[in-house]
């Protein structure tokens, strides 16, 4: 007995509702051309439709300008150096080992003294050693990843404050002149915290086993990155 | 309050020139006002810190920014409108902005009179900041009321959702924002002292 429904819905003889199609359980259909069918031959057409759609196809036969560069490049800067990059998420791996509150009280710590660290490097305010302390931020808090360290709350958020500040200076003397600032400095800032978000949200495997091991040899490859940057910084 | 008063005073007057523009959506007055705000996050931004503030300290102090905020920011607005150009106070803005997202951030429990205070500071600074830009146009009642609805949906939708957190995860992730409004305006600030500094 064959029920037909709308759409692709079918009963077969066995009498199981599946959304298949037609011609998977009807060989002999008319449908079906080549080995492979229409109804997959149309999926694939639109999904090909859909990847070109994805494809960045923009011209610049315009200069872009105004609100939507200032958010953009504020957004893309945080992410665009591997270097910021593994600090940001180590912040966020060790907040979830050390749990609540700190799991919260880094994240929020971190933007917040980058900001001011950002702040000084667009009023020109000169700090030594800028790239030096980046690649030992990530030396360092992989270095807590990787131990697992727990020291009090006030030492863990001194020792982020602390790096947050040339951090947040790398990227306030590099800002680009023309870029509105109020939207680059939003987008900057919610990179940052997104990227606290993502190592949380890895961090989170800190309550399996299996996971601790995983976080700790995450730990590692942080200071091993840094130590390639730091390499880079002295050289 | 009276020196919260005479503080606006003396920052309304003491204000430098600008170079902002109110939003033309061939709507109408109303609506030019209306969308403004949306389309101004140099007000949007210590707008949404203030009602997370307030929506942090509980419903009464939701309810009195609900309509003292609105009321201050039309105030400030018909003083600002009497000015010849359009005026802006790029520090001063950030500093604003730093304050309330930091309040928002520590989550500290104000009495309500300061709370109400940091309503008609915001109103006052900013309206007056809008009056000046909308006291070129024609029809200036309908845009600074058009800005004031804007005012009242955002602190209702804002506060009346914070007030009704109740799991201690949710009200930390309203303080996140907040630190992420007191950064942006650290950096509002950097960006305001350079340009300042040419």
């Amino acid at each position: 007995m064959t029920r037909n429904h709308p759409t692709n819905l079918q009963c077969c003889s066995d009498g199981a509702v599946s959304p298949c199609f037609r011609e998977q359980h009807c060989p002999s259909a008319s449908t079906q051309r080549g080995g492979y069918n229409i109804n997959e031959t149309a999926f694939s057409g639109r999904l090909l439709l859909f990847l070109f759609l994805l494809l960045p196809t923009t011209t610049f036969a315009h200069t872009r300008g105004g609100e939507a560069i200032g958010f953009v490049s504020g957004f893309e800067h945080p992410i665009s150096g591997l270097d910021h990059v593994l600090a940001m998420v180590a912040v966020g791996l060790w907040g979830a080992q050390l749990g609540a509150p700190a799991i919260w009280l880094l994240p929020v710590t971190f933007p917040m003294v980058m900001a001011f660290g950002g702040m000084l490097g667009l009023m020109g305010v000169k700090l030594p050693g800028v790239e030096v302390c980046i690649a030992l931020s990530a030396i360092a808090l992989g270095l807590m990843v990787l131990r697992e360290a727990k020291p009090n709350l006030l030492a863990a958020a001194f020792l982020v404050g602390f790096f947050a500040i040339f951090h947040g200076h790398a990227h306030g003397t590099e800002l680009p002149a023309g870029a509105n600032g109020l939207l680059y400095s939003l987008g900057f800032v919610i990179a940052t915290g997104c990227l606290h978000a993502t190592g949380i949200a890895i961090g989170l495997i800190h309550r399996w086993p299996k996971g601790r091991v995983a976080l700790r040899v995450a730990g590692a490859v942080v200071m091993a990155g840094g130590a390639v940057f730091l390499w880079g910084a002295l050289t | 309050m009276k020196r919260v008063l005479w503080l606006s005073m003396l920052l309304v007057i003491g204000m430098p020139s600008a170079h902002a523009h109110l939003m033309n959506t061939g709507l109408g007055p109303f609506y030019d006002g209306l969308t403004h705000l949306f389309v101004t996050p140099e007000d949007l931004l210590p707008v949404i810190a203030l009602a997370l503030f307030a929506g942090l300290c509980g419903p009464d102090s939701g309810r009195a920014v609900l309509f003292i905020l609105p009321a201050a920011w039309l105030a400030g607005a018909l003083v600002g409108a009497s000015s010849d150009m359009p005026l802006t106070l790029p520090v001063t803005t950030a500093i604003v902005t730093i304050a309330f997202g930091v309040l928002v951030a520590v989550d500290r429990q104000l009495p309500l009179r300061l709370v109400v205070a940091c309503a008609v500071v915001l109103g006052l600074l900013h309206g007056s900041l809008n009056g000046t830009d909308l006291g070129q146009q024609r029809a200036l009642g309908l845009s600074i009321i058009g800005v004031a609805v804007a005012l009242f949906v955002v602190v209702s939708l804002l506060a009346g959702q914070v007030t009704s957190l109740r799991l201690a995860w949710e009200r930390i992730v309203v303080r996140v924002a907040g630190s992420w409004i007191a950064a942006t305006g650290l950096l509002m600030l950097g960006w305001a002292v350079r340009e300042r500094m040419g």
